[in-house]
């Protein structure tokens, strides 16, 4: 950041003519270039290919971990790439006990939760939509309230536990069935519907729920596809529920937890990972967990780029909510 | 007409909405407003077996011993340093880069380094800390390799285990996985900012760098200003899932937060009364925190949220 600023400043009296319009991008404009222009640009260029490298080393190198031989990765050096190529690391994640599980819940809960939570949100948004509601008030207040204001963590705790909730499957689900944040932002797009849409349909003797699930539902597919996206992903990577609540039920344990217990065994017992290195003359802690890493990250990596402009419009949307 | 034909009419008319909203009233009081019934822990010797009605109150006796603890003063600190830290660099560099991909000279850059930078937000904490812990590790982790390459430090510093780096630890963590994300709004506000200011700007002979302190950032300050305010009711909530998941003993001093208290003397020690104390102390910190900031914006002459 420093480079850029003094880089700026030796030019910044020099006359610069109409910079590039960030649209027109090449070509022609680079002939009125001033000499501070190309400073920039050249200082620009060097931040973002550090910021990118920054962003994607990381990344690339917990892939290059978890396909490299556990005792050659103790050598150092891997980067990019695999030197000794194995795919044991994953067959031992794999065969772990709770993952597979793990797995399984997480896709479970992914889907009921993403489907229960965007129709109950998207109903309630409808009833608030409504013009003549006589209770539109008085009930967004209530969820709106809920924005700002909660019981906190024990109160909640010993409310789920009452409820029965604890060591079951629901407290993944029933939590997030409706979101006051995600009723706001479809609300607000269901209010830009036009009404004559609804009052046609009532008129042919359309009911609420025809209503809402042949009209305003498939309108609303833009909002409805950002809102259930978030929660989706929400939903994939939350674990704090699963340690709270269902840390007695293996057989309800999620992928991000059971990465998790992974994560602390290596961390905070290194007597461990001498056992297990020797358990398993392959396979070190640190490669098994790069490959538990990518199984728990690659149904988000690989959905992400399809996904992108949606998760863009939805922060947009939510921002304009502002 | 009469009060009751009034509402017979409105019955009559929103029958079904009427009875369509009963079940979301009743979830949002039963799991929004129903536990802060259970503040009156706070005020209690709570015991589970006796319950709410049945427990002894025990007036501010929670409280005082919370403010005589040690450890409780100290994650005050921690949450809040971590909090005011995360915002004051999260904002910086989110509008910095913001900027600096803005006057991007490729479209195609541009895009593809947008796309990049919004990944972290998307992958969960567990797995950004366990890069952390890769990115950081005595043996083999790129930061030492790096540093040790370059000859700035010696030898392999074990980051974690020393309490003077973790908050900056933490720090950039946050700044990894949120920058991107959190330019995307400042994108979008740069992008709505007039171009013929910038027309005119360039007539009068202004250089790139002042545009953009004259232009972009007085066209970004409404923003920065309406996401200060929100942002800094939510400085105390950001002090959960990276300090639990990348603290450890050595650093418990400077790690621990007001959750990480709560969940751990709360919840593992099983002081309900304790922990309920901490979360209402916390809650209420958060609800002032968003007064003040909506207070001073409004007298500043910004923008304000209500």
């Amino acid at each position: 950041m420093r480079a850029n600023d003094q880089g700026l400043s030796v030019n910044s009296g020099a006359v610069a003519k109409r910079p590039e319009d960030v649209k027109d991008g090449s070509g022609s404009v680079f002939s009125r270039r001033t000499k501070g222009d190309i400073a920039f640009d050249v200082v620009n260029t060097i931040i973002m290919v550090l910021f990118t490298v920054i962003m994607l080393y990381p990344l690339i190198n917990t892939v290059a971990m978890s396909f490299n031989d556990g005792i050659d990765a103790l050598r150092g050096g891997i980067t990019f790439l695999p030197r000794v190529f194995t795919l044991k690391n994953y067959q031992t994640v794999l065969a772990k006990e709770g993952m597979m599980t793990g797995a399984k819940i997480s896709v479970l809960r992914t889907v009921i939760g993403t489907v229960t939570s965007t129709l109950c949100t998207a109903l309630l948004a409808y009833v608030l939509s409504r013009k003549n509601f006589i209770f539109k008030k008085q009930l967004s207040m209530l969820y709106v309230v809920t924005m700002y204001v909660n019981g906190g963590l024990i109160p909640v705790f010993l409310l789920y536990k009452s409820l029965g909730m604890t060591n079951s499957f629901w407290v993944y689900i029933i939590p997030g069935m409706v979101s006051a944040w995600n009723m706001l932002v479809l609300r607000t797009y269901m209010n830009g519907i036009p009404e004559s849409l609804s009052e046609s349909a009532e008129l042919d003797g359309a009911g609420h729920f025809t209503i809402f699930f042949r009209i305003i539902l498939p309108l609303s597919m833009p909002v409805i596809a950002c809102v259930s996206l978030f929660t989706a992903v929400g939903q994939w990577n939350s674990w704090f529920d699963a340690m709270l609540y269902n840390r007695m039920s293996d057989n309800l344990t999620t992928l991000q937890y059971e990465l998790m217990k992974l994560l602390s065994s290596v961390t905070n017992n290194n007597a461990n990972a001498e056992t297990m290195k020797e358990a398993n003359n392959m396979v070190t802690p640190r490669t098994m967990r790069a490959a538990a890493t990518v199984v728990t990250a690659l149904p988000i990596v690989c959905l992400y780029p399809f996904l992108q402009r949606y998760f863009v419009a939805g922060m947009t949307i939510g921002g304009v909510k502002e | 007409m009469k009060p009751t034909n009034a509402f017979k009419k409105v019955w009559k008319n929103q029958k079904v909405l009427i009875l369509m909203s009963i079940p979301f009233a009743l979830y949002a009081i039963i799991f929004s407003y129903v536990p802060l019934f259970g503040w009156v822990m706070a005020f209690q010797n709570y015991k589970p077996k006796d319950g709410l009605l049945h427990s002894k109150f025990v007036g501010l006796q929670k409280f005082t011993r919370l403010f005589g603890d040690d450890v409780f003063l100290k994650t005050i600190r921690n949450t809040f340093c971590m909090g005011l830290m995360n915002l004051v660099f999260g904002t910086v560099c989110a509008i910095l880069f913001a900027i600096l991909l803005n006057e991007f000279w490729s479209v195609k850059g541009k895009k593809a380094v947008q796309t990049i930078s919004y990944l972290p937000h998307f992958l969960s904490w567990i797995i950004v800390t366990g890069i952390c812990f890769d990115v950081l590790a005595m043996e083999n982790g790129v930061l030492n390799d790096v540093l040790v390459g370059l000859h700035i430090i010696k030898a392999p510093i074990n980051w974690l285990a020393h309490p003077k780096y973790f908050w900056w630890i933490v720090t950039f963590s946050n700044l990894w996985k949120e920058t991107g994300w959190n330019s995307i709004i400042y994108l979008a506000a740069i992008t709505s900012i007039n171009p013929d200011l910038y027309e005119a700007a360039s007539i009068d002979g202004a250089g790139r760098l002042s545009k953009i302190w004259h232009i972009t950032l007085p066209g970004l300050k409404p923003t920065i200003m309406i996401l200060l305010i929100m942002n800094i009711g939510n400085v105390l909530n950001a002090g959960f899932e990276v300090q639990y998941l990348l603290g450890n003993g050595l650093v418990q001093s400077v790690s621990q937060t007001i959750d990480i208290y709560v969940l751990k003397f709360g919840i593992s020690n099983g002081d309900y009364s304790l922990g309920t104390a901490a979360g209402i102390f916390k809650s209420i910190v958060s609800i002032a925190l968003i007064a003040i900031a909506n207070w001073g914006a409004k007298a500043a002459g910004e923008e304000s949220l209500f």
